[in-house]
């Protein structure tokens, strides 16, 4: 992600990029040959002699609370790359440390600037769907199809596996859309060819509202081209189905939502997109980046993606996994 | 000079950028190759000769057909776009960038860079991008495509880290080793149009969407109507149906008022939406001819 952000950045006219930090050197002679960036193998030399506002932290997420921990201390602003921490108790720490230091904070879970999934969120506020009685938050998609050699992504310790890779994000928009997971019923983390970690996470939550769900994320299944995260609502009044291009709306009576009508609606990321002025792979990316900058520019409040609600997510990691033990 | 109407290969592919159920019904019913082939000559019958596509896996067996019946594939023209990004993406995920580089570069070219901390060279990297784009290639021989593609992933990816060196010597190796005109594909077509030319590059190909609603046209319709109107490039117009947004008729009229696009781009998997598409285009470019 870490170089996607940058190029990202590097086409941003209010953003000067004063450093970069990468440990491959094949990547630092590229980005200072071509881009003319002053790149750094040690970051803590990049943020002495560089002096910048905010930072993008795109590490493995072992490195997430030593590093951030440590930009938090210099009073900097910081876009953290998703998920946040290890352990709820590292996290609760660097919440804390971000509210006393006054710094605008944010984690990379970019399906909150996904045009369908906002949307779904504003229909779940509106109340529109009467009385939530059930959710089911899906993802699948083709990252792990063969035994694999090992890599990061592959040891438990340094944040590898589907629940904190793929599962994070469907987690994240379950808590951001109706209510923060509270409790755990039941879970299955299953491994299908990774040795150390699960590929696939099954699991019965409950939210602080009372309501009650599933979570199904696989990310051996490549019967899908890419990663694709569903989530499905159920209320008394109406029933939403949505992914990331289309949204599936049905409304027992009609005039309880302006713009849709009784019956099924059918809605598709076309009309629900906002245009940005650079897009690298889809709007999202660019639209994260772009409301972090604004955030520290005083221009859009701080309060998508901040480090509290990634920490709600971190939290319902943990509960999933002493859960399944 | 390329053909007015261009086929793409989405609907092969399960590429839907509108509905995730209708991928998976493109990825079941295109699921043998025969029919794939069969879709390619109903747009032949149609007029359309030319197949823009990415260098998935699948193609391979595509190419293989169409070597094997040259007298019938006689006319018949691929625009190669590379490279099929989630092949490089998962391997990102899994290997990370060198060793992704490492898994696809062929040969042994990694051993002597790799040994000690010498810098990499201008003409490694270059030489990195050349073995790639030979790489991607291989499924092409002796068939004939006279513009080759840069996929957007890499364009604008390459475009925001103003690595703008890469992209021009990408247009020149293509003309030198294949004798074929370098295409972009980019989100940000104002922007890279900058880049081309302050690279030297004149009248460029670039392949960008262009709808009526604006859909993926960063920073907006006018931006790139101004463009349009008062810059030298080729444009290739893709989602122009905006994903399904517009209806078919205004969404191609939309398109063939603009000037200076000489081609038009769309995927269709029935005969009668590529029938119904390229006869919109023609009765307007009839039209505004009138």
């Amino acid at each position: 992600m870490g170089i996607s952000h940058l190029s990202i950045l590097g086409a941003n006219p209010d953003v000067e990029v004063v450093g970069v930090c990468d440990t491959s050197k094949m990547v630092n002679d590229f980005l200072s040959r071509y881009g003319k960036f002053n790149c750094f193998t040690e970051y803590k030399k990049m943020l002495d002699e560089t002096n910048p506002d905010a930072v993008f932290v795109a590490v493995p997420t072992k490195f997430h609370y030593s590093i951030i921990k440590d930009l938090l201390n210099r009073r900097l602003h910081i876009f953290a790359e998703k998920p946040f921490c290890l352990t709820s108790v590292q996290g609760e720490e660097l919440v804390a440390l971000a509210a006393s230091q006054g710094v605008i904070n944010q984690v990379g879970y970019h399906n909150k600037f996904i045009g369908t999934f906002k949307e779904v969120k504003r229909i779940v506020n509106s109340g529109a769907l009467g009385t939530i009685h059930h959710f089911v938050g899906e993802s699948y998609g083709p990252v792990v199809t063969k035994p694999q050699q090992a890599t990061w992504r592959s040891d438990p310790a340094e944040g590898g596996g589907c629940l904190l890779d793929y599962a994070s994000h469907v987690i994240d928009l379950i808590n951001d859309t109706l209510a923060p997971v509270s409790s755990v019923k039941g879970s299955v983390l299953d491994s299908i060819y990774s040795v150390n970690v699960e590929d696939a996470v099954y699991s019965l939550l409950e939210l602080s509202n009372k309501v009650k769900g599933v979570l199904s994320v696989n990310w051996s299944d490549e019967t899908y081209r890419k990663m694709s995260t569903t989530i499905t609502i159920a209320g008394t009044k109406g029933k939403i189905i949505s992914d990331a291009s289309e949204l599936k709306v049905y409304l027992k009576d009609s005039g309880s939502l302006p713009g849709y009508v009784s019956g099924w609606n059918v809605k598709n990321i076309t009309d629900l997109t906002e245009p940005v002025n650079f897009n690298l792979r889809g709007e999202e990316y660019t639209g994260q980046v772009d409301y972090f900058i604004n955030a520290v520019a005083g221009k859009v409040p701080n309060t998508i993606n901040t480090f509290q609600s990634a920490w709600f997510t971190d939290k319902a990691i943990e509960l999933i996994k002493s859960n399944s033990k | 000079m390329m053909e007015r109407v261009l086929f793409g290969d989405n609907q092969f592919f399960a590429v839907n950028h509108i509905s995730d159920e209708k991928s998976r019904a493109q990825s079941i019913k295109f699921k043998e190759d025969s029919a794939i082939m069969k879709t390619l000559d109903d747009a032949r019958s149609v007029g359309i000769n030319t197949f823009m596509c990415t260098t998935h896996d699948r193609i391979v067996n595509i190419c293989e057909i169409i070597r094997n019946n040259p007298e019938k594939y006689k006319d018949f023209t691929i625009y190669p776009c590379m490279p099929y990004a989630h092949k490089y993406a998962n391997a990102v995920t899994e290997l990370g960038i060198t060793g992704t580089i490492k898994q696809y570069v062929p040969g042994n070219f990694f051993g002597s860079l790799f040994k000690g901390g010498v810098a990499f060279l201008s003409k490694d990297y270059l030489s990195i991008m050349e073995l790639l784009v030979d790489a991607e290639m291989k499924m092409f021989k002796n068939i004939n495509t006279p513009v080759i593609f840069l996929q957007n992933v890499i364009t604008d990816l390459l475009l925001g880290l103003r690595a703008d060196e890469v992209l021009i010597a990408f247009y020149h190796y293509v003309k030198k080793k294949y004798n074929a005109e370098a295409g972009f594909i980019t989100m940000n077509m104002p922007k890279l149009l900058d880049v081309l030319e302050n690279g030297g590059i004149e009248n460029p190909i670039i392949c960008s969407s262009i709808n009526k609603a604006g859909f993926r046209m960063s920073g907006g319709n006018e931006v790139y109507e101004e463009v349009l109107k008062t810059r030298k490039l080729r444009a290739i117009a893709m989602q122009v149906l905006a994903g399904g947004a517009i209806h078919p008729k205004d969404a191609i009229e939309y398109v063939c008022k603009l000037p200076n696009i000489e081609s038009i781009l769309f995927g269709a998997s029935s005969k009668g939406n590529i029938e119904s598409t390229y006869n919109y285009i023609h009765q307007f470019d009839n039209e505004i001819k009138a």
